[in-house]
């Protein structure tokens, strides 16, 4: 007998959706091709250190009972406790651009006053920003459109946009050099006016949880698993044939593969299905980042770092677009989660700092060159962020461990082509892929993050499963 | 199940879909989300819930029936006579 769903990729999106439609008894199955779980968003053992790769921190941080926000709406939706999650929260993180620090914290007034200070021409508009600023469900509605423009009509000063569009793009634009005015409005809510916290265990601890809810409503899940083509007939998506040869049937694939990647593992080639893989195939993203975990002897407090999240930017304007060579150093982001608050500190210091880098070039490189390049590119990563943030300047000898990955881990554990962190710059907000019964969900549906990720598996699971019997 | 059956199979599914809130107050002729923070997505489970429960279908158009505890009686009741009352909680 077949599956109700079948869900390809144990990522958040996809566990998400499987915990919603297992939750109401169907039948799901997710397979993932790895041997972990997460896909971006998950973790590695190295010489016995657990280490989270994906997003820093959690955001849309709010208090446990806050109603009508994105944390709350999810974890009623999965059936979760808040005090499950076991957040702790940021302490403050800030925005270095150019010279000016702006600080910022869970208390969106801190951020408020920090503007008044240093831009104090500009924190009328910067409120009136706020005020008028759409709700969650209100801007997808609106759609997109630029959110350099839309930050135009309330704000003057060209250096205060790019300090606002420094951490919102680093934290999820897939479209170069400005951000979808809806993903500006989601992110500026989920970053400025809720903010940062990190689950006790980290990435870990929150994927563990989520499997264990999926399991117990009965979902079941198939490791080491890759699909090799998504069989369709009559125009419909009806199952996947598994790279063993296996073929398993479902009433409806969701796919967390990405639009292109999902559209290459679709079964045949007729005009129509032609025309959406080259229109997926135009809209491939091109943002991808370098990351270097050091691991410190330290607290990296005790060296005088203690922001949980430092984005920093040389010079007054801000690239955001893809380097010509193998990493561009003059943005970046530092976190370190030994700077959320926490019930057992943790025993070692972690400094992480990530930055804007070329897929290509790294891909490209010889085996014996690529190890060589990448120390010296997490070498240029430390130099560039300890000048604008001087309390790095003792990192490297106080490091003890150091691990980075490149766009090519990335695209080996996300399959996102190019090694694309926020996937295509044009979504699929309601998860269409171009195939019927065949949904997308994460990045290229829309939603970005830890928490939008779940969203995405969730309102995919509700819209395009759950409320058609009920239609 | 009676129509105070149909009360109780109903506060108990919101029990189960909003653990955190407050159901002993809710008055039968005020909308449920006037009462209580509930979305549309926390109507969906409820429909979902009496669905794999009781066997019940609510089509989506029928949601707004299920706006106030009075509504839910009127709209349900019938659909709900001859079924048996067993809680969430204990399913």
């Amino acid at each position: 007998m077949g599956y109700d769903t079948l869900i390809i990729g144990a990522g958040m999106s996809g566990l998400a959706a499987g915990i919603r439609l297992a939750q109401f008894d169907r039948r799901v199955l997710i397979v993932e091709r790895h041997s972990l779980w997460g896909g971006l968003n998950s973790f590695y053992k190295l010489k016995g250190r657990i280490f989270d790769s994906g997003l820093h921190a959690l955001t849309n941080y709010v208090r446990k009972g806050t109603p009508g926000v994105p944390l709350t709406r999810i974890l009623r939706q999965l059936r979760i406790g808040y005090d499950e999650l076991e957040l702790g929260a940021q302490g403050h993180s800030e925005i270095r651009f150019d010279g000016r620090r702006l600080e910022f914290t869970n208390d969106p007034e801190v951020f408020f006053a920090e503007i008044a200070r240093e831009f104090p021409r500009e924190i009328d508009g910067f409120r009136r920003l706020v005020a008028e600023l759409p709700g969650y469900d209100a801007v997808l509605e609106r759609g997109e459109g630029s959110a350099r423009a839309e930050l135009a009509r309330y704000l003057g000063d060209p250096e205060l946009i790019e300090s606002l569009m420094l951490p919102l793009c680093i934290y999820g634009s897939a479209r170069e050099d400005d951000l979808d005015w809806d993903q500006f409005v989601i992110l500026f809510r989920a970053i400025f006016l809720e903010g940062f916290s990190r689950p006790e265990g980290g990435i870990k601890a929150l994927l563990e949880l989520l499997l264990r809810r999926y399991k117990k409503v009965g979902g079941e899940l198939r490791m080491n698993c890759g699909v090799e083509r998504i069989l369709v007939r009559d125009g419909a998506a009806v199952g996947v044939r598994l790279t063993s040869g296996e073929e398993i049937l479902a009433e409806r694939v969701f796919s967390s593969a990405g639009h292109a990647e999902t559209l290459r593992l679709v079964d045949g080639d007729d005009a129509r299905l032609s025309a959406h893989r080259r229109a997926a195939e135009a809209n491939l993203g091109q943002l991808s980042f370098l990351e270097s975990i050091s691991v410190l002897d330290v607290q990296p407090a005790d060296l005088g770092f203690d922001a949980t999240v430092s984005f920093f930017n040389h010079g007054n304007s801000f690239r955001y677009r893809r380097p010509d060579a193998g990493i561009d150093v003059q943005s970046g982001v530092v976190c370190s989660p030994n700077n959320f608050a926490r019930k057992t500190p943790l025993s070692d210091g972690f400094v992480r700092i990530t930055a804007l880098a070329n897929h290509a070039v790294w891909t490209s490189l010889p085996e014996h060159e690529y190890r060589a390049r990448k120390e010296s590119a997490a070498d240029r990563m430390l130099e560039s962020a300890a000048l604008a943030i001087p309390a790095l300047a003792r990192v490297r000898e106080h490091t003890v461990f150091r691990d980075t990955f490149t766009p090519r881990t990335i695209q080996h554990y996300t399959g996102h082509l190019g090694g694309a962190v926020y996937g295509s710059p044009r979504k699929q907000r309601d998860g269409s892929s171009g195939i019927a019964r065949l949904s997308l969900v994460g990045t290229d549906q829309g939603m970005l993050g830890i928490v939008g990720a779940m969203l995405s598996g969730i309102t995919i699971a509700n819209h395009q499963a759950l409320m058609e019997v009920s239609r | 199940m009676t129509q105070d059956e149909v009360i109780i199979a109903i506060k108990d599914i919101i029990a189960q879909i909003a653990p955190d809130e407050d159901l002993s107050q809710l008055q039968p002729d005020l909308r449920l989300r006037e009462q209580i923070e509930l979305d549309s997505m926390d109507f969906l489970d409820i429909v979902m819930e009496l669905r794999k429960l009781y066997g019940v279908q609510v089509p989506e158009k029928d949601y707004t029936e299920l706006a106030t505890l009075a509504g839910c009686v009127k709209y349900l009741h019938p659909l709900l006579e001859k079924k048996q009352l067993h809680c969430a909680q204990s399913a």
